[in-house]
């Protein structure tokens, strides 16, 4: 077990580096001269060389990347080249935002989408089953841009239930700013996670020790509880973390949809501004936050199931 | 008599495409999915013959319009029909679709068959970039692409084809890793059969049918990523109409002109769910393993 998560955190290491790797050569290498394209075509050329040596672009290719990577191990991100501010504390600022919106769109999918998914396992096939399976099948697939824009027009244009755009202010009008996000965010999850669980259950459902268990009397509902929930979670764990990448990817469009300041945000306006150290930021930022969470979901399936426990 | 002979035999079967389709209009999602998938698909290639206006044609009078006979769907701001603008826009979403599938399709799944065959270095390569790219957060890399090389359709198709690799090579790899140790590959060997032969006859043919499931499942993400990257502004450049460009349109004056936001999502809604539906009916009427299990 303890080799088995060795083993994960440093493939994971690995992914990182490499990840690193390519976008420091798309950034840095592939369109020539990010100087140029940040001071943009009609600066002069004392400046562009001026921040070329500022930003260490006069270096050797490979020392520039071993600069770059000695840098980020220590969590310094560069410099902001518009402000001078450093990258970290910008990023560490917005952080809380973007990770209270993500987690809680996922929250709501998960307390709506496990228990559901559950029910229509256990009650396979009946009409609640059909309409639950149709509804997801039709939200999943959406795209959240659409979702979003459909949730302000219904919500906040129409019927002026709650608050549109901001971050709010206070921590019950904070928390009135995050419902619409969130449950917008979320609704896919929910769908994907209702039919995750569902299927899971309905292959455990299956096996020999349910059959055992009805045959001596336990109840359904503690059946399904008790029994059955912690093995068919497993799987349903694996589809959240792989997840996580596109919850965040579409936290971008919904914090741009709502205008809340974040993580999106952050690298949207940097990227309109054409300051990539911050967009490089924003994107590794995301991608360390995807391989912990991914390096966890596969600890926590291995210690949940006793099966993939021991093919180890 | 040599026509009798031709007589005696069994009436021919209808071709398979036909008798897939008859047993997908056979399920309610397959009907659900077929019409939409069919009336999207119309739109993008009957076009130029079924727009009622030109979708650049600048109308000052109708500016901000809302739905009247004259302009079914209303007007945007600068007074375009939107009918049209939706029209003109499959026909670019549909390209971007079939650019973008087609070639990830081509890559992920000839990578997925050599890895799974049994090229374990080239595999291991394959499998770290793909993990390197599942771990990147799509928009944010999209957009930092975007701004680098450029903004455009042709950005939008790479960013497609970049993130629908990882997919089609997980599925072919491992499908040809469990191929590859049935009995008749095995057969198909010992007579002599090249390495090429087998892939290329033995295997490509049986993973089809689950390539196809997964196309049809991954176009409403190639919608999405159209959609996500034309709304944020680094997609298709004005005056090109596609889903996301109007998106963008819509969500400026979605004060003014609410209508606007709201038209332009209906196209991507019912490409989603016709997509998905039908991705879900082929999977059952095309995977042998999925059974459908007693009705209570």
């Amino acid at each position: 077990m303890v080799w088995y998560g060795l083993r994960r955190i440093a493939h994971g290491g690995l992914v990182l580096v490499t990840a690193v790797g390519m976008m420091f050569w798309f950034i840095y290498v592939v369109p020539g001269d990010p100087a140029s394209v940040i001071l943009g075509p009609r600066a002069d050329e004392a400046h562009r060389v001026a921040l070329r040596a500022e930003m260490g672009l006069d270096k050797p290719i490979p020392l520039q990347f071993a600069r770059f990577v000695e840098r980020l191990s220590v969590g310094d991100l560069g410099k902001d080249v518009v402000t001078q501010e450093p990258i970290a504390g910008l990023i560490a600022h917005v952080l809380p935002a973007t990770l209270a919106l993500t987690f809680a769109g996922l929250g709501w999918a998960l307390i709506v989408g496990v228990p559901l998914g559950c029910w229509c396992a256990m009650h396979r096939n009946s009409w609640g089953d059909r309409l639950v399976g149709v509804v997801s099948m039709a939200t999943l697939a959406l795209p959240s841009t659409i979702l979003g824009i459909y949730a302000l027009l219904l919500f906040a244009v129409t019927l002026h239930w709650l608050p549109a755009i901001g971050l709010g202010s206070g921590v019950g009008d904070e928390f009135r700013h995050l419902l619409l996000p969130a449950l917008t965010l979320g609704l896919g999850w929910a769908g994907y996670l209702i039919r995750a669980v569902r299927s899971s259950m309905l292959e455990v459902l299956q096996e020999n020790h349910v059959r055992t268990f009805r045959a001596f009397g336990v109840p359904e509902p503690r059946l399904a509880l008790r029994y059955l929930l912690k093995i068919t979670i497993a799987p349903v764990i694996a589809v959240v973390a792989i997840g996580m990448g596109s919850l965040l990817s579409n936290a971008v469009i919904i914090e741009i949809i709502f205008l809340r300041p974040g993580i999106g945000r952050l690298a949207y306006d940097a990227v309109l501004q054409r300051n990539f150290p911050i967009v490089l930021g924003a994107v590794l930022v995301a991608a360390v936050f995807y391989v912990i969470c991914s390096i966890v979901a596969e600890l926590l399936i291995a210690s949940l199931d006793p099966r993939v426990r021991s093919a180890l | 008599m040599i026509t009798a002979h031709d007589d005696a035999r069994e009436p021919r079967p209808a071709p398979a495409l036909i008798l897939l389709a008859r047993n997908l209009w056979s399920s309610a999602a397959g009907r659900v999915g077929l019409s939409c998938v069919l009336l999207i698909v119309g739109c993008a290639l009957l076009d130029p013959w079924i727009v009622p206006y030109d979708p650049n044609a600048i109308d000052v009078s109708a500016r901000l319009a809302a739905p009247s006979f004259q302009h079914w769907l209303g007007a945007d701001q600068l007074g375009r029909d939107l009918l049209s603008r939706i029209i003109d826009g499959s026909r670019v979403v549909m390209s971007i679709v079939v650019i973008g599938v087609g070639v990830a399709l081509a890559i992920g799944m000839a990578a997925g068959v050599i890895a799974g065959y049994g090229f374990r270095t080239v595999g291991a390569m394959f499998a770290l970039f793909c993990d390197v790219i599942r771990s990147l957060p799509m928009m944010l890399f999209a957009l930092a692409v975007a701004s680098l090389i450029g903004t455009g359709l042709g950005t939008v198709t790479l960013i497609v084809i970049v993130f629908l690799i990882p997919v089609y090579f997980r599925i072919a790899r491992n499908q040809t890793v469990v191929l590859k140790q049935s009995e008749y590959v095995t057969a198909a060997r010992a007579m002599g059969a090249s390495s090429l032969r087998v892939m290329l006859k033995h295997i490509l043919p049986n993973l089809i049918g689950q390539m196809v499931v997964l196309v049809a499942m991954d176009v409403p993400t190639v919608i999405g990523i159209e959609a996500g990257l034309s709304f944020l502004g680094e997609g298709a450049r004005p005056p090109l109409a596609t889903w996301g460009s109007l998106l963008r349109d819509g969500f400026a004056f979605i004060r003014e002109a609410p209508h606007i936001a709201m038209v332009a999502g209906v196209p991507i809604v019912i490409a989603t769910i016709g997509f998905t539906f039908l991705g879900e009916a082929l999977r059952d009427s095309l995977d042998p393993r999925v059974t459908r299990g007693p009705r209570h």
